[in-house]
């Protein structure tokens, strides 16, 4: 027991100190020196983790550990606990892993940066919430976590701070984010009512116990339910509290890879598997998770196809697989959904990186339009992208073949048009991958000579990540083969029911994958007749017409919300200043003048001549006298 | 208590009193020298202990008489202070009349 507590200790406390160490003594350091100690930080705590995942497997018994009792209010009692079991430690794997393939990634990335000691202390300090989140015991412990890794998201879209448009991109992702943060602490106040508990494990008793009670207040569940789900909405980029994920490109890659792809965006998911007893019991709720999903999924879907900048592309890609994995989730398919965050982490993880390969390459060119025949020049992260791009694209036997093939699968046996609606992003996802990939790595470079002179494969500290991540990408889904899944026998004991429904592999589901892989292999032929046959280059902003036009322009959704709630906003704000604030500060300011003017006056009675005060005192005596005798 | 009160009678302690006390209003208001002021002031506080006296063996009550003896000792702190700031007065200007005070004003 204290062996489990020192390590979960460890575990958390190491980023930290990482955090600590770089930004108070980071700039001393020197750059390696400082991108070394973020990197060590994340590294010792994905040994531990895999330890940890090794304790979990061969004893198939979560760890609880409590640190001390926090808060205790009449027989509200919340401690400050760790709870380490199957889903979270699976969790702590790939933050951690990722984490620290992108740590190292970034020591190369952001050498020539003079501020690399705060980026990396940013990151620790990411990390340090990331795992708070992942292994907090109570709902309280992960609402720390999860406003500390909105916190690192906003430091770091608005690390570049000297550009106004990236600090506003920060300011959209800290606010956006706020937004949903209400509804997940509405809902964590419902559950609290409900249960008077905050902890998991006595929430799931109190509600089992309850429910059988079948009382009035089990209507509070659907509505914390969708609370919670707000919540998700905001931190993992759903309709409609999404257009903060393609601004936060603003950041730097590795940012993007980290938190914009692999980690943060993936806690809204983790949050509806850990408190998946809730959900299960709100179908109402679970439907519009699975409809908003699907939604999502299609409309980023359909953004990405125009988009020129190779981030947006991947922020959309992002936004859209997001919404696969809510699809899966409004299916109460936990296990799906967590395969999809695991997949979608490496290979997502490995396109943002090679992005930055690419982008530092040509030294910060982010348009597609300017790129192209990068292949003989960048072999390395032109073949792990590749093997990503086809990863996404769900090409037989890649990580997300098996995937995404799953929530397909799972939405067919549940809603043939939401299956409809995700086989066609998929198909789009497809499509546009491989958009990218003509349009960055084949044909004739098209940007200046100077950047054509320069070209050259990125260090290895660059490339090995990419190459690690690209292996897992490939391999990835090994670990949840149709029929035969490791990763669903292993998250088996958080669910109430047995594993999801296990799919017999009849001829539905071989012809479901056979569409899929059709529809994949459809996207990526139109992908290469248009832009590798055809030789098509996107077309320059104002030339872009009609569809294309309002795809490229996203829907005018960002302008939609401006008109609607940020004008009106600023119009009222403009208001209180120009009238209400005027009225109420004429009203003060005057008070104060009056007095002003009465005390001026009043002045003069101090004349300073002691006979005149001496007389008017006894003046005083006397009237008062007076009054005295004449009033009886 | 077959004391000089009753030979006198009550009303010309009151008389000595009011006549006492108007002796010190008009010290106060029309004197310049400070030191006079100061003196009429005491008068007239005088006047007031003598009534209180008067009255209290009128009414064979010792209240009266234990609050003159509040009222000496709080005048003697009082002209205590007095002094010591018309020292210091004259010590900076050289003079205690009333008149010379007027820079005290606001």
């Amino acid at each position: 027991m204290e062996m489990d507590t020192n390590l979960a200790l460890l575990l958390v406390l190491t980023p930290f100190l990482g955090f600590l160490i770089n930004v108070f003594f980071g700039k001393s350091l020197g750059k390696t020196v400082s991108g070394a100690i973020g990197t060590v930080a994340v590294a010792i705590s994905f040994i531990v983790s895999v330890l940890l995942f090794n304790q979990i497997t061969s004893t198939g018994k979560a760890i609880e550990v409590t640190l001390f009792d926090w808060i205790q209010i009449s027989n509200l009692k919340i401690n400050l606990g760790f709870l380490l079991d199957q889903l979270s430690v699976l969790w702590l794997l790939f933050v951690t892993g990722i984490g620290s393939l992108i740590h190292l990634y970034s020591i190369s990335y952001m050498h020539d940066d003079e501020n690399i000691h705060k980026f990396f202390s940013y990151l620790n300090l990411f990390i340090f919430f990331m795992i708070t989140l992942v292994i907090g015991s109570n709902l309280l412990v992960l609402f720390i976590g999860w406003e500390g890794v909105g916190l690192c998201s906003y430091l770091l879209i608005g690390f570049w701070h000297k550009n106004q448009d990236y600090n506003d991109a920060a300011k959209k992702a800290f606010i956006m984010n706020r937004i949903g943060d209400l509804g997940l602490l509405i809902g964590i106040f419902l559950l609290g009512y409900y249960c008077n508990t905050l902890d998991y494990k006595l929430m799931y008793e109190s509600i089992h116990y309850r429910a059988t009670l079948s009382d009035e207040s089990f209507t509070i569940i659907p509505l914390a339910a969708l609370c919670l789900f707000i919540g998700a909405c905001g931190k993992s980029a759903q309709i409609p509290l999404y257009t903060w994920l393609p601004d936060a490109m603003a950041g730097p890659t590795p940012v993007s890879a980290l938190i914009h792809a692999a980690t943060m965006v993936t806690a809204g998911i983790f949050m509806v598997t850990r408190l998946n007893f809730v959900f299960d019991l709100a179908h109402d709720v679970q439907n519009v998770i699975a409809i908003i999903g699907a939604i999502t999924s299609l409309v980023a879907a359909t953004i990405g196809l125009v988009q020129t900048d190779i981030k947006k592309v991947l922020a959309y890609s992002t936004v859209s697989q997001l919404g696969l994995m809510f699809l899966a989730l409004g299916f109460g398919a936990y296990e799906v959904a967590v395969f999809h965050v695991i997949t979608h982490a490496f290979f997502k993880a490995c396109l943002f990186l090679g992005s930055g390969s690419v982008i530092h390459g040509l030294h910060g060119e982010q348009d597609m339009r300017k790129m192209g025949g990068l292949r003989k020049a960048m072999p390395i992260t032109f073949w792990t992208m590749m093997i990503s791009s086809l990863a996404i694209s769900g090409v037989p036997f890649f990580s997300g073949f098996f995937s995404k093939d799953e929530i397909l699968m799972t939405a067919f046996h549940h809603s043939i048009p939401l299956y409809v609606v995700g086989s066609v992003a998929s198909i789009m996802t497809a499509f546009y991958m491989f958009r990218l990939m003509f349009l960055t790595f084949f044909k004739e470079f098209r940007g200046t000579e100077e950047q054509k002179h320069h070209l050259h494969e990125s260090g290895s500290l660059i490339t090995i990540p990419l190459i690690i991540l690209a292996i897992l990408a490939t391999f990835g889904g090994l670990i949840s083969l149709p029929g035969n899944s490791w990763l669903n026998e292993y998250l088996a004991p958080l669910f109430t029911k047995a594993a999801g429904e296990e799919h017999h592999l009849g001829t539905t589901e071989y012809t479901l994958m056979g569409v899929a892989v059709v529809g994949g292999l459809l996207g990526i032929l139109i992908a290469y007749i248009k832009y590798f046959k055809q030789d098509n280059v996107p077309e320059s902003d104002e030339n872009i017409t009609g569809v294309a036009k309002v795809l490229y322009n996203k829907y005018y959704v960002d302008e939609a919300y401006n008109a609607i709630f940020v004008q009106p906003i600023n119009a009222l704000s403009k208001f209180f200043r120009d009238y209400i604030e005027t009225g109420l500060s004429a009203l003060v300011f005057g008070l104060g003048k009056v007095t002003n003017k009465i005390a001026f006056q009043g002045r003069r009675l101090q004349s300073g001549s002691i006979g005149l005060y001496l007389f008017v005192f006894v003046l005083g005596m006397c009237a008062i006298i007076s009054y005295i005798f004449l009033a009886q | 208590m077959d004391n000089i009160l009753n030979q006198i009678g009550i009303e010309n302690y009151i008389f000595l009193s009011v006549v006492l006390f108007c002796i010190g209003i008009f010290g106060v208001l029309y004197r310049r020298n400070a030191i006079i002021v100061f003196m009429s002031i005491e008068i007239m506080l005088n006047a007031v202990n003598l009534l209180f006296v008067a009255f209290s063996t009128y009414h064979q009550d010792a209240q009266g008489q234990v609050f003159v003896f509040f009222s000496m000792a709080v005048a003697a702190a009082e002209v205590a202070v007095g002094l010591a700031i018309l020292v210091s007065i004259f010590r900076n200007l050289g003079s205690i009349s009333i008149d010379n005070l007027k820079n005290l004003k606001g």
